[in-house]
């Protein structure tokens, strides 16, 4: 390999060695980290963050973005336990669905259409639960259950998403719409991409991963609760962009977005086992998001 | 001895392409030095290495000149004014706060030195890609500088603003001011230069005196000569494949009649502002329209709606690649895919890539590409697409001489297949050398059409004609 492929590549994996080595000094103050147990926690940690920030990746990539995954995993973990685990799904594409159509007919603002998706979605949690948590079905419980002592399925259910998600954006006309409504809609237009119709199956997507990831979270707690997720799509966006994605669209891979997943999720089980104590442990996230991000614009140069 | 900056040996990689090797280039005051070279023959990356915003692996720059550059693409914001853009970087202040009033007071004053007649308080993003590129230079010209650098200014230019910006240049040599001119249109060489550098493949091939030959540059920077610049090979026109009818946008333009059969091609002429641009995206469905019909192999295609119009057999290379042709993150592959996705081939994706002489590989990122090769990809898309009717609005913008001629025989293939050509286009020579029938607009109307051998002249008689009462 020559010299310029090896750095090509060291740099379209940033996050990969960021990952690594943020993983080797946490291993070197605290042993137990690489403990298989904790590393298997690790794993399941990331998964329900994983699986909504796949969903969010199609948006990212397509210029866009998603603040109501949240709610949406809320939602339609509440509508599973009281209802069945599917009607969960559907209901999460359905909100997807709307905010598609809010921002590709209605000309809103993805920030402003899912900010208000954000709301409705939790009062409809809200007014379905009563304020009360639901047991969770066999079904949805299951999903969060362990195939094995070893074998968590939410583990194996982000590696499922995380390769649908992969071969959504490189190997399908919608991937390679996304990169292009991304890079440039008009010019998208222009080239016959009906860019509308392509948005709300994009939104559509997020709102059917969000829903997912809401099942997961819900299956592994054994209910869904009214607050669920709160302020999950904050980490589903950070996932997305310490993966290397560019909030201004036509740019981002799904490798990118587990990655950056798991560097939130390697992070928290870190400060947990270094005993941070909480309060600073968000601030020590949020200056890893920074640096993140700072690191990749520095690489774009 | 006046020599303001002197170049030695500028040598620059990006990974493993070598842009530049071994450079030299003196730009000296009082000289308009122009720097001819194919599409990616490494002029950019000269101008943008002396500018400072390349740094270089080899060789030396002397000289302390106040430098300004008019870059090849465009660099303005375009949600802000035209007195806005003018002043960037250093709006007049008062009190800590933008002094609008002189920069109203400046702005019109700036504007009359380049013969642009806009409303200071306009947005940018309202103006035609010419009138923004005047703005460019108006920009540029409010500095005091020893030395201006511009890199294409032309390429978006009619003949009236590039007069006029020929003659700003003649007007700063004799102020002794040092110009560096980039440019593929060889007759502006011919009025302006005093030396010429010609590039090739990053290396300099020779200098040129100020009076060589079209013949001598042509040769000298693609390595062979070049029989006949408009290679038009006519065919008997077939039927009606492309019938504009009637069409009208208030205020904008009206009652527009153009026919086009298989195997022609006609060319649409006129100034800026007479209306061709919008009809070219009012047929191809971009814009809408208030009356009329458009109509592909006999049938009407619905208003407003791209979708339709590409399925019923009608591609349009649009005039802006960089708002509106290209996915600039995206790949030279992922760029010329864009239009057939649904039945992607490779192997004819990598020969017309080669067919077009894109300097670039298919998988490079397609803002890596000079401006001349990345105008070639969104030609191509069009060409992969193997539309009954392609619209070409200023096709070869920005595309050297050589390409240009290839650009030309794959519309003769198109045509020789029985496809036709409807050809937008402000290069006069280009417009009359290659269509069949040149229709000539003006103030949204057609104000005449003209058979094959019609001259300049001719054309712009009919282009300047006043509104009918
Ligand atoms: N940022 C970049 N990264 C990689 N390659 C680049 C970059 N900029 C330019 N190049 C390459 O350097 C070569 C010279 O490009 P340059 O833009 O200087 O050509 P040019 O002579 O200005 O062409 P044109 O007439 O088309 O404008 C080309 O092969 C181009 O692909
Ligand atoms: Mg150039």
């Amino acid at each position: 390999m020559s010299t310029i492929s090896i750095r090509k590549y060291a740099s379209e994996n940033g996050a990969l060695a960021g990952l690594l080595v943020l993983a080797l000094v946490i291993a070197l103050m605290q042993p137990a980290f690489l403990n298989a147990q904790n590393l298997l926690n690790v794993g399941v940690q990331a998964a329900v963050i994983a699986i909504m920030a796949f969903g969010m990746t199609f948006v990212v990539v397509a210029g866009g973005i998603d603040l109501s995954v949240g709610s949406i995993a809320a939602l339609a973990a509440m509508v599973g336990a009281l209802t069945a685990g599917p009607v969960g799904l559907l209901v999460g594409a359905l909100c997807g669905l709307v905010n598609g159509a809010l921002i590709s007919y209605g000309k809103l603002p993805p920030f402003i259409a899912t900010l208000a998706m954000l709301s409705v979605a939790r009062g409809l949690t809200l007014v379905f639960s009563e304020g009360q948590p639901h047991e969770t079905d066999e079904l949805v419980t299951f999903l969060g259950s362990n195939l094995a002592p070893s074998l968590p399925l939410p583990l194996l259910l982000m590696l499922a998403f995380f390769g649908v998600t992969g071969l959504i954006l490189t190997r399908t006309n919608l991937g390679r719409r996304m990169y292009a409504i991304g890079g440039n809609e008009e010019a998208a237009k222009l080239s016959g991409i009906d860019v509308r119709r392509n948005k709300l199956w994009i939104y559509a997507l997020s709102g059917l991963f969000a829903a997912a990831a809401g099942l997961v979270l819900a299956g592994r707690l054994g209910s869904a609760g009214p607050q669920a997720a709160a302020g999950y799509e904050l980490d589903a966006i950070a996932a997305v962009v310490i993966g290397g994605a560019s909030l201004s669209g036509g740019v981002g891979r799904a490798t990118g977005t587990l990655v950056g997943a798991l560097v939130l999720a390697v992070l928290r089980n870190g400060l947990n086992l270094l005993q941070v104590p909480p309060f600073w442990q968000q601030v020590v996230i949020g200056v890893v998001i920074a640096l993140a991000a700072l690191l990749d614009s520095l690489r774009r140069r | 001895m006046n020599a303001l900056i002197t170049a030695r040996g500028i040598t620059k990689h990006f990974g493993a392409t070598k842009a530049l090797d071994g450079v030299d280039l003196d730009i000296n005051a009082g000289e308009v030095h122009v720097l001819l070279g194919e599409n990616g023959a490494g002029k950019s990356t000269l101008v943008k290495v002396l500018a400072g915003i390349h740094g270089h692996d080899a060789g030396t720059i002397e000289g302390r000149a106040s430098l300004a550059v008019i870059h090849q693409e465009l660099a303005l914001v375009p949600e802000l004014s035209v007195a806005e853009n003018l002043f960037l970087n250093r709006l007049p202040r008062r009190f800590g706060f933008v002094d609008r009033a002189e920069m109203r007071r400046r702005a019109p004053e700036l504007l009359r030195k380049v013969g642009l007649n806009v409303d200071p308080d306009a947005k940018v993003k309202d103006l035609g890609i010419a009138q923004q590129q005047m703005i460019e230079i108006a920009r540029a010209l409010d500095k005091d500088t020893s030395v201006l650098i511009l890199d294409e200014p032309t390429a978006v230019l009619t003949d009236t603003e590039t007069d006029r910006l020929l003659e700003i240049m003649a007007q700063l040599r004799d102020n002794r001011v040092g110009l560096v001119f980039i440019t593929h249109h060889l007759d502006e060489i011919q009025r302006v230069a005093d030396r010429i550098t010609v590039l090739r493949d990053g290396r300099s091939v020779g200098v040129l005196g100020p009076r060589a030959t079209t013949q001598h540059m042509i040769e000298l920077m693609v390595g062979r000569p070049i029989d006949e610049q408009y290679p038009r090979a006519r065919q008997r026109p077939g039927a009606p494949l492309l019938h504009i009818q009637g069409l009208t946008r208030r205020g904008v333009f009206e009652d527009v009649t153009i026919e086009v059969h298989a195997g022609e091609v006609v060319g649409i002429a006129g100034l800026v502002g007479a209306g061709r641009t919008e009809v070219a995206r009012a047929a191809f469905g971009v814009d809408g329209y208030d009356h009329g019909t458009v109509a592909v192999d006999g049938k009407p295609l619905p208003r407003h709606n791209v979708q339709a119009a590409i399925k019923a057999g009608l591609g349009l290379v649009p005039e802006d690649r960089k708002g509106q042709g290209l996915v600039l993150t995206a790949t030279v592959g992922q760029n010329l895919e864009l239009v057939t996705l649904d039945d992607r081939d490779e192997k004819r994706l990598h020969d017309i890539a080669g067919k077009l002489r894109i300097k670039g590989r298919v998988e490079q990122p397609v803002k890596e590409l000079s401006g001349g090769n990345q105008q070639k990809v969104v030609i191509g898309k069009w060409l992969l697409a193997d539309p009954k009717v392609l619209i070409l609005d200023e096709p070869t913008r920005g595309v050297d001489v050589g390409a240009k001629v290839e650009i030309y025989e794959l519309i003769n293939r198109m045509t020789a297949q029985g496809r036709a050509v409807l050809l937008v286009s402000s290069d006069l020579p280009e417009v009359i050398g290659m269509s069949d029938r040149v229709v000539v607009m003006a103030h949204g109307r057609v104000a005449g059409e003209l058979p094959k051998g019609a001259t300049q002249d001719q054309v712009m008689a009919l282009a300047v004609q006043e509104i009918p009462a």
